[in-house]
């Protein structure tokens, strides 16, 4: 009966999602606005990045670290407040629903809202005069992002007892990770060891996979595999941690 | 109905329930009372598989809490102490998501909100968030969303915590109507009254133990019925008796004001544990 449970929990969150629309949509075109501006016409003009200008650099980086980010915040936050200080997660704890079904409904709610803000991203890429090549490629890996970041935040939340130690793994996890994954600079002009880290984190990966995609050179099959491997780990990291606070 | 066989709780090597024996009917009002921290809610968790039990058992029409986890689901409402409705949805969608989480097929689903809402007289404020309700509202909706999947047996940790005392019976009148349907209640509190006038029996709790269990006219048979307290003398004198003859025997002799009345569950609770429940 997974499959009609989890689809209960996505109902929930669709149903809150669509009450909120306006405010989600409207907060989410503030940080890409201010990068676009920042770095695509202030900081980026005339800047040449392995051969194309600096605004087709940066855009599938900032749909990367805003597909992490708003995944990520989206299960992360609001999960941690539902079990520690709302208590409605007790709610779906009494129901007898499995910790698979509660975690892929979750993480798949999430996932839209990630796969919402990449596409406001997109589509004021356009309005700044970037060339993408866009295909189904290029959604799958964004999906694939929002994915495990959600299901990081399964994780994060069922695991982190406060509230001020859920913005402290953000600061020193996720927003690090915004900046040196390949979201604004390529890591290659990182020291050595630095850069070996970097090149393991799943980020780095989606801005590398959405950068060839999107200046037509291909699908990188590695990064893809990278990042359904990170996938199905968190996913199955997210079921063991609800399964265990029965 | 509800069977607690040595149920005990540790954390760490604080001993929160400490090996409780209890047999609750079918088609009861029980009533778990005691100070704070005397392992009520511990229990209730336990009972309710939010928290699993350190040793013994407990069975809820006949499942165990250990390994039937999905059967006793089916057979239990909770109503937990803090809200913990969602907030960020209408009165109506909580009672849709309770519904959909325990799959009940969408006519039926629609039907039964629908009776709820009426049930719990919430019907105008339905399609209202419920951040916006009141305490007594919000109260009203808990007991209507544990009630959806038709449980046979109710928990209710501190059903009236925080609220007026209009309202407290308003909800008294509300849990008696529900067993009066053939609801078998369980609940917790730390109110003298509420366990005196809504329960047939009453487990008095403290510290993790159940230190006596009977009618409430049992437990104050068990102290004495009738109490007599004395000011303006030397000391503050406090004595029960078990009849009004005796009583007033006693009260001849004192100097000072002198109050004779009827025992309560307070005067029970006193008797055993040298504290009262408040303190």
């Amino acid at each position: 009966m997974i499959e009609i449970d989890f689809y209960t929990v996505f109902w929930r969150e669709m149903v809150v999602f669509r009450r909120t629309f306006v405010k989600f949509f409207a907060s989410r075109l503030v940080s890409p606005l201010l990068y676009l501006v920042a770095f695509g016409w202030g900081l980026g003009r005339g800047i040449q990045m392995n051969g194309g200008n600096y605004l087709e650099f940066v855009v599938p980086g900032i749909i990367a670290l805003s597909a992490m980010n708003t995944s990520f915040n989206a299960v992360g936050v609001s999960l941690n407040m539902s079990r520690l200080y709302h208590k409605t997660l007790e709610e779906y704890l009494i129901a007898p629903i499995s910790a698979g079904a509660f975690v892929l409904g979750k993480v798949l709610a999430g996932t839209v809202r990630g796969l919402v803000a990449s596409l406001i991203i997109l589509a004021l890429a356009f309005v700044f005069g970037a060339h993408l090549a866009i295909n189904g490629w290029f959604f799958l890996v964004v999906i694939l992002t929002c994915f495990l970041f959600a299901a990081l935040g399964v994780v994060a939340a069922m695991t982190i007892n406060s509230h001020e130690d859920m913005a402290n793994f953000a600061t020193f996890v996720i927003l690090p990770m915004s900046f040196l994954c390949g979201t604004f600079f390529s890591p290659d002009r990182l020291p050595g060891a630095v850069a070996y880290i970097i090149e393991v984190l799943p980020l780095t990966h989606s801005s590398h996979a959405l950068r060839a995609l999107a200046r037509g050179d291909g699908l990188l099959p590695v990064s893809l595999a990278v990042l359904a491997g990170y996938a199905a780990v968190l996913f199955v990291a997210g079921v063991m941690v609800v399964k265990r606070v029965r | 109905m509800i069977e607690l066989r040595q149920l005990t709780k540790h954390y760490g090597n604080i001993v929160a329930v400490d090996g409780l024996d209890l047999h609750i009917e079918k088609g009861e009002i029980f009533a778990l009372l005691g100070p704070n921290g005397a392992g009520k809610t511990t229990t209730i968790r336990m009972l309710t598989m939010l928290t699993k039990p350190t040793g013994g058992a407990a069975l809820i029409n006949g499942y165990d809490v250990m390994r039937d986890l999905d059967k006793v689901k089916k057979e239990i409402g909770v109503v937990p102490q803090h809200m913990n409705l969602d907030q960020e949805l209408t009165a109506r969608e909580n009672l849709e998501l309770h519904g959909r989480l325990h799959r009940i097929p969408a006519s039926r689903r629609q039907e039964r909100i629908e009776e709820l809402l009426d049930y719990v007289e919430l019907r105008e404020r339905a399609g209202d968030l419920v951040s916006k309700f009141s305490g007594g509202m919000k109260r009203r909706l808990m007991i209507a969303r544990a009630l959806m999947h038709n449980p046979k047996v109710l928990f209710l940790d501190e059903p009236t915590v925080g609220l007026d005392p209009q309202t407290r019976r308003k909800i008294w009148d509300l849990i008696r109507r529900m067993n009066n349907e053939g609801m078998t209640v369980l609940l917790t509190t730390h109110y003298i009254e509420e366990a005196e006038v809504l329960c047939h029996r009453v487990g008095i709790m403290d510290k993790g133990r159940l230190i006596a269990l009977g009618t409430p006219r049992e437990l104050k048979q068990k102290v004495g019925e009738v109490v007599v307290e004395s000011f303006g003398g030397k000391d503050t004198g406090y004595k029960l008796f078990p009849s009004r003859d005796r009583a007033l025997a006693y009260a001849g002799q004192l100097d000072g004001n002198v109050l004779i009345r009827e025992s309560n569950l307070e005067d029970v609770f006193v008797e055993l544990t040298g504290r009262k429940v408040g303190d």
